[in-house]
Parts: structure tokens; sequence; C-alpha cells
């Protein structure tokens, strides 16, 4: 089992459910919490009256203002009060605008200091919000059932509480198997079990000069060609964990492209989405060149909606790198929407194109100019609407919203256990890159091996543990052991 | 210890006793020599006195891990360490140019002298009785041990009993197709005793082991050898001692060779093991050579050391211990196979190897202590729970022995968990996980290897053992004192500073960052040792060899062991959490059936051990936690109501 790492460490943890609602609940617990607080709350101006202070307005929020303020100390809030603070990274950049509850132990869930940060809902708020708390390194990120484990060491756990800990358990261990079923299937599950056996062979190379040094079969003094591997798998972490940024970035918005031949109106019906005038509409085609971008929130969960140029033979360099850009953009995007003009083309949502993608929506577009219903209206993710107009809006916006709520919730494995993973990772690569290093300048093999061991248990914790077991069969097997 | 030499002579007034010790191997000394360091009156019976502290196969104490547990059992005030420096002919630290975490003392042993040594430290307690019979039977009375029942027909009563009875139970000899009933070469089983733990309930199984044949030393021709020497300077097991005096014997190295596998291969269904006629298992890191010629068939050769089992000139040098060659082939083929070895061609076999199946028990049947989980009362130690070798023997008889006596006594358990000794490692291992095949120590098997070391087995252990009644005074003098010492110079060497500056000046380089290092921390660099913290500051010449060596380590691990630390604090949270050794898992819910299973037959101590058992998830563990966290509550309210 993942053990904790010390008993008076503090631990930190999104609380609620991951992405969907509008506020998130951020947990730390442990000593550190006031640190944390503190720390993330350093630049902040104290609000007058923390309990009932306003909320800032627009202008505080633009994080070019807020990092000219002074930072400096920043005093906790009243216990068992709620507060809002403005939460800040260590460069004084913004993160959010948080409700602080401060909970100093022993009255609270764990029995600990706790501290709840209610920050708007989210991945890229909660991610950047711990990623800043963990950075303080007040605080580490929670094992799977922790402050529940907290709570009954403690005795916090009361009786109604620890009757539901069945369920509570079960509904981790879902989201252990949904991370491993879903986010980390296929490839990613081999790719940590790979890199495991890489670990394990390694060390059993090590291990087995160790602790057979009598044995002839065996060489005698630490072998670097069995740490090549190793120098592969560095490389492979540090990979991964620019991998693992990526995603973040990709969790920062739900992409949606509008994408269709020049004129079918992909400008209007973006500045329908966005209800405001974001693109520039007119009736010569070919007038958007660029990507044009609007933020959205659907589902509670950010979105952003790519108005491109229209697809057709282009006319100069300029519209050419435009349409260059929208297949680009379609080719990224998590949701393709399709327009066409629908008085111009009735059945144009039968036009095929090489980027549509099972599940993508089509769009005919100015209904209005149309008398009579177009043939392909009523089949599924086609829908008939004026973006002038308004009309038909409603079905395609409810459509929208039910796609980003479908497609976040099943594709995000919970935030915290890819916190976690990538924390883990880099703990592995530290230590990785401590055992190469450390047999580069000739440390011992113990020294070595050790730093391969922890690598390994950080590893072990995502897949599986490793113990002594997996390397003694991995020496028997490959060296004749027995003077 | 210096008691009373003629307290086992005596004739004992009474047939009473608080702790009775079956079994005379490595085991059963340290169990009796422990039991009566506690203080509890002991008797050690066994069905031949003469063959106390006998080595049945190699004769060599220590080696990785091992020597950690020799060195380990003489921090406890055990027996081991002491005989192996009165017997051992060829020490060598194993590792030597290794880190010292991995640095393993072991030495080859004069079968005769080691013996000796045993039953001479033995005969110092006076309160331990030796009896000579062969033990039938335990008595028990009101579900709980009570006493032995000999051969003869005598019995002896007692408040524990320990049983280290190693392959006596159902003990069968294969050789080639020959098989006979035997504990050892020419000794009979313990079959009624076998019997009776059956008779318990107990889970029991198979496995086994084998011996090499013995050759006639004289008979080989050692001028064509490579020979490999003792160190120059023999390092004690014992920290009561500071140099070996015995002397100090090479050697021989040989290998076998095509020709010798041709032999063999051919031969190979004439094997027990390969003949199916041995159901045990046996252990993968000493194959008999018949496994290491079908298992490594791309290898043209297996080294062969060739140790004596004594000092020449005497009876026991007289034989060679062909180490790599264990075998249960029949007589002719290991005549014909052996002689085929270079500088083996004219030996003379004076008697031949074999394998051995046995009897042992589940050690998923014992609580931490050692403690039989049916039977209270009654502890097992050594191979007779699945493990092999004198050290591994040895180490549990000595936590037997202690426990059989604080139970006798009334006290509560003494358990060393797996942060604190290899001991509690091995112990651990066994309760926990049981054993597939023999269980022998490796450094590997230990997590916190950086901490626990041969070298700071006392510091680890004595003051432990002072605390648990096993250390006796002469050991607790002798280990304060150098405790003192090693602070003192702890302290001196915190107060001594130095700037970057002056550290370069002295040929250390250090970063130019104006911080003042104490001498510990300038120690930590590459290069920087103890003579050149002397060179720097003259008044540290009054150090000990020992205390600096100390320093140094300390110093070389120093941001391993702050980590190591810190994963140990983590670790005893878990032991810290007792699980009632009467917690019915089946009521608890949450729990997969396969999870419940497993912890109704290990019923773990603590939720450390819970955790450790193969298989076992968080969730479970969470559900135990949740379950037992509820129960009391409950078990609050009603006292409340």
């Amino acid at each position: 089992m993942g053990a904790p790492r010390g008993p008076t460490d503090t631990i930190i943890a999104l609380a609620s459910g991951s992405g969907r609602a509008g506020v998130a609940v951020i947990r730390a617990s442990g000593p550190g919490s006031a640190g944390v607080i503190r720390a993330l709350t350093r630049a902040n101006q104290p609000y007058p009256g923390d309990s009932s202070g306003p909320t800032g307005s627009e202008g505080a929020l633009d994080p070019a203002d807020v990092s000219r303020e002074t930072p400096q100390p920043q005093s906790l809030p009243q216990p068992r009060k709620a507060a809002v603070r403005k939460l800040f990274d260590e460069a004084g950049g913004f993160l959010d605008e948080a409700l602080i509850l401060w909970m100093p132990g022993p009255l609270s869930y764990t029995g600990e200091d706790v501290a709840e940060l209610h920050v708007h809902g989210g991945p890229a708020v909660v991610e950047a919000v711990i990623g800043a708390a963990l950075r303080t390194r007040l605080c580490r990120i929670a094992e799977p059932g922790e402050f529940t484990r907290r709570a009954f060491d403690s005795g916090r756990m009361d009786l109604t509480q620890a009757e539901a800990i069945g369920d509570l358990i079960d509904a981790e261990t879902e989201g252990q198997r949904r991370q491993a079923g879903r986010l980390y299937q296929g490839e990613a599950a081999r790719v940590f079990e790979g890199w495991r056996g890489l670990l394990v062979s390694a060390m059993a190379a090590l291990e087995a000069s160790i602790d057979f040094p009598d044995e002839a079969d065996i060489p005698g003094e630490i072998n670097l060609s069995a740490l090549e591997p190793i120098e592969t798998l560095a490389v492979d972490l540090e990979q991964a964990l620019g991998d693992a940024g990526r995603l973040a970035s990709v969790r920062e918005g739900f992409r949606i492209a509008i994408l269709g031949p020049p004129n079918a109106g992909k400008s209007s019906l973006m500045n329908r989405l966005a209800r405001r005038e974001a693109a520039i509409v007119s009736p010569i085609a070919g007038t958007t060149r660029d990507v044009v971008e609007v933020r959205l929130v659907l589902s509670g969960y950010p979105v952003w909606v790519a108005d491109t140029a229209g697809l057709r033979e282009a006319s100069d360099a300029i519209e050419a790198e435009g349409i260059r850009r929208a297949l680009a953009r379609a080719e990224e995007a998590d949701l393709r929407i399709w327009v066409s003009d629908v008085s111009d083309n009735p059945d144009a949502s039968r036009e095929t194109s090489s980027t549509f993608r099972e599940g993508d929506l089509r769009v005919l577009n100015k209904a209005d100019l149309l008398e009579t219903s177009p043939s392909s209206a009523g089949a599924e993710d086609v829908f008939v609407v004026s973006a002038r107009s308004g009309a038909g809006m409603d079905p395609l916006e409810r459509r929208l919203a039910e796609i980003v709520r479908e497609r976040l919730e099943t594709d995000e494995a919970p935030l915290v256990t890819r916190a976690r993973h990538r924390e883990l990772v880099e703990e592995a690569l530290a230590a990785v890159e401590r055992a190469l290093e450390g047999a580069r300048i000739g440390i011992g093999a113990e020294l070595v091996s050790e730093d391969l061991r922890l690598a390994a248990r950080s590893l072990g914790r995502i897949t599986g543990s490793i113990d002594a077991e997996d390397l003694l069969d991995r020496i028997f097997s490959q060296f004749c052991v027995g003077k | 210890m210096t008691r009373s030499s003629t307290g086992s002579r005596r004739p004992m007034q009474t047939d009473t006793f608080d702790v009775i010790v079956i079994g005379g191997g490595h085991a059963g000394a340290e169990a009796a020599a422990a039991a009566a360091r506690f203080g509890a009156r002991t008797a050690l019976v066994t069905h031949k006195l003469s063959t106390i502290g006998e080595m049945s196969c190699n004769p060599a104490i220590g080696g990785l891990g091992k020597g950690h547990l020799v060195r380990e059992i003489d921090a406890l005030d055990g027996v081991m360490g002491r005989a192996a420096d009165r017997g051992g002919i060829q020490f060598r630290m194993l590792n030597r140019s290794k880190g010292p975490a991995v640095r393993g003392p072991r030495t080859q042993a004069d079968r005769h002298l080691y013996r000796e040594a045993v039953q001479d430290i033995l005969r110092e307690y006076s309160n331990l009785t030796l009896i000579e019979d062969g033990v039938e039977d335990l008595i028990t009375e009101n579900g709980r041990v009570a006493g032995v029942i000999g051969q003869s027909g005598r019995s002896w009563r007692a408040g524990a009993v320990v049983v280290t009875t190693g392959t006596f139970l159902k003990g069968l000899i294969h050789i080639g197709e020959k098989r006979i009933p035997a504990g050892r070469v020419g000794e009979a089983p313990a079959i009624g005793l076998s019997d009776r733990l059956y008779g318990l309930g107990l889970q029991m199984g198979r496995l086994k082991t084998g011996t090499p044949a013995r050759l006639v030393a004289a008979s080989i021709d050692w001028a064509g050898l490579e020979m490999q020497d003792a160190d120059a300077d023999p390092i004690p097991f014992s920290f009561l001692n500071d140099r070996i005096t015995v002397q100090q014997i090479a050697c021989g190295i040989t290998w076998t060779s095509a020709e010798v596998h041709a032999v063999i291969g051919d031969n190979l269904h004439k094997s027990a093991v390969y003949s199916g006629a041995i159901a045990g298992r046996g252990p993968r890191y000493c194959p008999s050579i018949e496994d290491k010629v079908k298992r490594f068939a791309d290898r043209d050769k297996h080294q062969i050391f060739l140790e004596p089992e004594g000092l020449p000139g005497t009876e026991a040098g007289e034989l060679i211990y062909p180490n790599g060659i264990s075998t249960s082939l029949p007589e002719d083929v290991q005549e014909a196979f052996i002689r085929k070895i270079h500088g083996l061609e004219h030996v003379e076999i004076r008697r031949f190897g074999y394998a051995i199946e046995y009897d042992y028990v589940d050690p998923r049947e014992l609580t931490p202590d050692l403690a039989v989980k049916k039977l209270p009362g009654l502890y097992l130690a050594g191979q007779i729970n699945g493990t092999t070798g004198y050290e591994e023997a040895g180490g549990q008889g000595l936590m037997a022995g202690l426990n059989a006596a604080r139970f006798a006594a009334g006290n509560d358990p003494y358990i060393l968990d797996r942060s604190r000794a290899y001991i509690g490692v091995m112990i651990d291992d066994l309760v926990t996980r049981g054993v597939s095949e023999p269980y022998r120590m490796f450094t590997s098997r230990a997590e916190y290897r950086l901490t626990l070391r041969a070298d700071n087995a006392d510091q680890r252990l004595t003051e432990e053992g002072v605390k648990a009644g096993v250390v006796g005074s002469v050991r607790r003098e002798s280990f304060h004192v150098k405790r003192s010492s090693i602070d003192t110079a702890r302290m001196r060497l915190e107060a001594l500073t130095l700037t970057p500056n002056e550290a370069r000046s002295n040929g250390i380089n250090i970063n130019l960052d104006g911080k003042r290092r104490n001498a510990l921390e300038v120690m930590a660099y590459d290069g920087v040792d103890f003579a050149k913290l002397r060179s720097i500051w003259p008044e540290l010449s009054d150090v000990t060899p020992q205390v600096a060596e100390q320093m140094e380590i300390e110093a070389q691990y120093a941001g391993y062991l702050d980590r190591q630390d810190a994963d140990i604090v983590a670790f005893r949270k878990d032991e810290d959490m007792r699980l009632p050794s009467d917690l019915d898992y089946r009521a608890i819910g949450g729990l997969s059936n396969e999870a419940k299973e497993k912890l109704s037959t290990v019923r773990p101590a603590t939720l450390g051990q819970a955790a450790r058992i193969e298989g076992m998830t968080p969730g479970a563990i969470t559900a135990v936690l949740g379950y037992l966290r509820r129960s009391a509550r409950k078990a609050e309210k009603a006292a409340r109501g």
C-alpha cells in the first residue's frame, strides 16, 4: 500500500469531483496548511473584514495589475469563517480568486490543521493552484484515501462517516481503475510496466554483484553497461513529463473548430455562440483570413471556439496560409463543426473531408433563406440554424454542452491522480538521475541501487508494487548462483 | 558472560523448567542461551549432546546478509559471533571494496573448534541444563503447552517450549534411488514430534536441500589449484573481540568442465531430483550441480571452492567441503564426475553427497514472536520454519528463546521490526508471506539496508537487548563504553568547523560560499576520510579506529540515511497500529473473499504487516482500519452506556 511519507507532513489534493462543477474544492491537511495559505495569498492585499469582503472588481483580475502589487505577509483568515482571497503563484502571477476556509486542528475533518480553497472549477485552475502549492514545498499530493485515513488515525471520523467508509474506498479505487482503464490504458500502462522492468533488470545486475560476491557467474564490480537502459529511461521520463505539460495545456480548454467553405457563415455562427461580434462578418467570401478564437463556458468547462478561413482554392498567399492554419486547427481540435450554406447546397452535409471525424457536427446555416426543411434536417448531429436570426441555435448549443460534458467527463482521469502521477514520475526521474550521476562518479553499487529502488518504488505507486522477490526471481533466472 | 561453568553438570533438583528447548543445532543453542540470559530456568533437550553446535553442511559462518545476522545475534549477546571468532579459520570481509552497508563478514570454520566453542559457551550458563534424550511428544494442558516427553520415557514440565528440530522432521535422505529416513546422515529422524505437529492442525509442507560429497584433503592435487587466502587483518564477528587469534588457512578453487557436465548430463535420470522422487522444493541460490548443468546449459564450467573443514593436522581438517557441487546422484556417478574435476583426479571420497527432504511448518502459523498461534507456549525456530542456514536459524532461535522466556515469566513479546534488524526482516518475511523455497537472507531483502549495517549492529540493538532482558552485564558495560566514545567523537566533530578557504588550503575542494562547515560535513566530501580530519585537527588523534570508522560511514551515507530515516518514520506508523489477534476478518464489509482468506490465515499483528501480505490492496487495508475504528467506537459507547 502507499504508505504516507510522514505522520506530520502536509498533504493536498482536489477534494471535489474533477472538472465539471463551477466550484472546485482543494483541501490541504497537516501542520503546513497555514504556510500554504500564506504562500498562496502572499501577494494579495487583505480585504477589510475577512468574512464579508468584496469580491474585487473585474479590473483587479488583470494579472498585469496584481503582479505589480507589493507582496506582503498575509494573515490567516479567522478560523471557520469564509474569507475571499486572491491566489498567486510564487512569481506573483494571479491564479484565481478563492473562498478560503481555515480550520485549525483538532476540530477539522482530519483532526489536523485543514485549509479548504474553493476555487473556480475546471482543470486548469485546479492544476495551477495545486501546482503552486506543491512548489512551496510545504506539502505533497495526498495518496488516495489519505485524508480519510488521517481522519481515522486521529479519531475524527464519526460513526456515520465510518459506516460509509466502504463506499468511499470503492469510489477511490473506482477512480484508480478509471485512471488505469482509460487514460493509462494501453500504451501508457505498457510504458510504465516497461520502465519498471528496466529498473528491476538494472537492479538485478547490481544486487547480484552485491549479494553474490564469490560467484564466478556474476561480475564482481558495478557493471555500467547494466545502466545503459537506465540512461534511456531518464530520457523517457523527461519526455513523459514534457508530454504531461502538453496534456495540461489541452486541459485549459475544450477546443472546437468551425470549418467550412467560404461565406457559409462560420463567423456569424461563432459570434452567435459568443453572443458578441468577435469576428468580422461580411458578405465577401474569404473575409476571415486567420484563426479567430473566443472563449466560452459550456457545462462549466472552458471551451475555445475557433473561427477559421473558408476552405477553398486560395486566391492569394495570405489566404493560403489562413487555409493551412484552418486545417491545422481542425486537426488539433477536440470537435469540429462543419458549416455549409443550406441555401446554396441543401445537401452540403454529404460533403466529406479528410479531417471529418466521427462525432463531428454539421451545421446547415442560413436556414432563414430556405423555405422548406432540408432533407438532412433531423439526422443525428446535423443542425439547421440561422446564425443571423438565432433560429435553431438552442438545440445546437445544448448538443455542444452535452458533448463537452461527455468528452471531459469520460476522458479526464481524476485530476489528483494525474498530478500525483506527475509527482511520482518526477520523483522517479530525480532518483534515476542521482543513480546515473552516482554511477558516473563511482559511488558504491549499494547507493546506485538504493536510488534505483526509490525510483522503482515511485513508479510502483502508479502501477503496483515491486518487492525483493521480483528482484531475486530476476537474479536467479539470469545468473547461475550457488558456489 | 562469566558464570559458573558447572551448572549443567549439577544434578537438577527438579524436572520442571521455565523453558525447554528441543534441539541442539544453531537455533537451539541460541534459543537456550537467550532464555537463560533472560533468567529463565532452561533445559536444552537433544538426542545427542556431543553434536550440539554441529555444522551439518558447509563449515562456514556469515556472508552477505548472513554476516549481518551474526552481528545482530552478537549485539543481542548471542552465541554465534563469539563461537565463530573461536572457530574461524579463514576470515574474509566480502565486498570489502564496496560500501559499508553491503560488506559481509564471513569465515570458514573449523567444525570441531566451532562446536566446542558453542558447547563451552552454553556450559557457562548456570541456569541452563543440557539433557540427552530424543523428544517424542509434547505435553499439553488446558490448551497450552506444559512440557515434553522423551524417548526414554522421562518427561519434563515447562512454561514454554521451543522446537528447533531442523531437518529432523520426517527427514528423508536421497542418494540416487536410495532413500534413507534420517535427520542428518547417520542420525534418526524425529517422527513422533512431526506427527504431533500435524496433529495440531498446522499447515505443513516439504522442502529439500542438498549437500556435496566430502573429500579427503590429502588425496587432492593442490599444486595445480588457484588458492584463496584469508584476509590479512581478520575482523572478528563479535563486538566483544578486537582480534582473531586462530590460525588462518587458504581455500582452493577449481572448476567443472564440459567433460564433467557430460557425465552429469548422461546420468540426470538417476538423480533423485530429476527422477521425480523428491517432492520438496529446493533453494534456487544453492542448486545441485545437476540443476546447474541442466538450467544453465550454455555455461561450460562452474566454480568450486575447496573448503577445509578444519585446521591442517586435525581430524576435522582431513576433510574438504567442495562448495558448488551438491548432488543427489548415485555414488558411482558422483565418483565418476568428481574425478574428472581438475585437481580431484585421484580424490578419495569419504562420504557421498545427498539431498534431504524434510517437513517444515508454514511460518504463517506463527506470530511475529515465533509463537505457534494454535498452541500457546509453543515456539518454533530455524529450518522447521522453512529457512536454511545457520545464521537464519540462530537469529530465529535467539528471538524464540527470549520470547518463550518472556512468555513463561508473563511478559509481553519482544519483536524487532523490519526497520531495526535483518532478524526483523527475516521473521516478518516468514510470518507474513510464508516460504516457497528454503528461505535465505540477502541484503536485497532489507529495504533499510543502508541503515541496517553489520558495522552498527551493536548501536542498533544492544541497548534494545538490555531492555528486553537478553543482554548480560559484560556486554552492556562494554557497549556503553563504546557508545559514549562515539557520542563524544560526534560532538567533537560537530564543534570543529572551518571555512571553505581553510578547506581549500587543506586540499578539500569546497564551494566558496562563505559557509562554515563542521568536520562531519567536511567528511561527506569525496576523498575526505578520518585521517584527513586528523591532519587538519591533530587533536583528533586520540579517537580510536573503530569510532573513526563509524564517523566515516555516517558521513559517507549522510544524505541517503536522512532519506531513509524519513521512510522509517512512515513505516513505523503502520507498525504501531496493532490488530487484535481475534479480529474476525469475515465480518468486515468491503473486503474481497481473497483478502479475507489471506488475512484470516496470516492474522497480522499490525496494520503494516497486513499491508505486506501478498496481493493486499490499499482498499482492503483501509477497510480493516475502518472496521477497527468502528469497533473501538462501539466498545467506547457500550462502556459509557
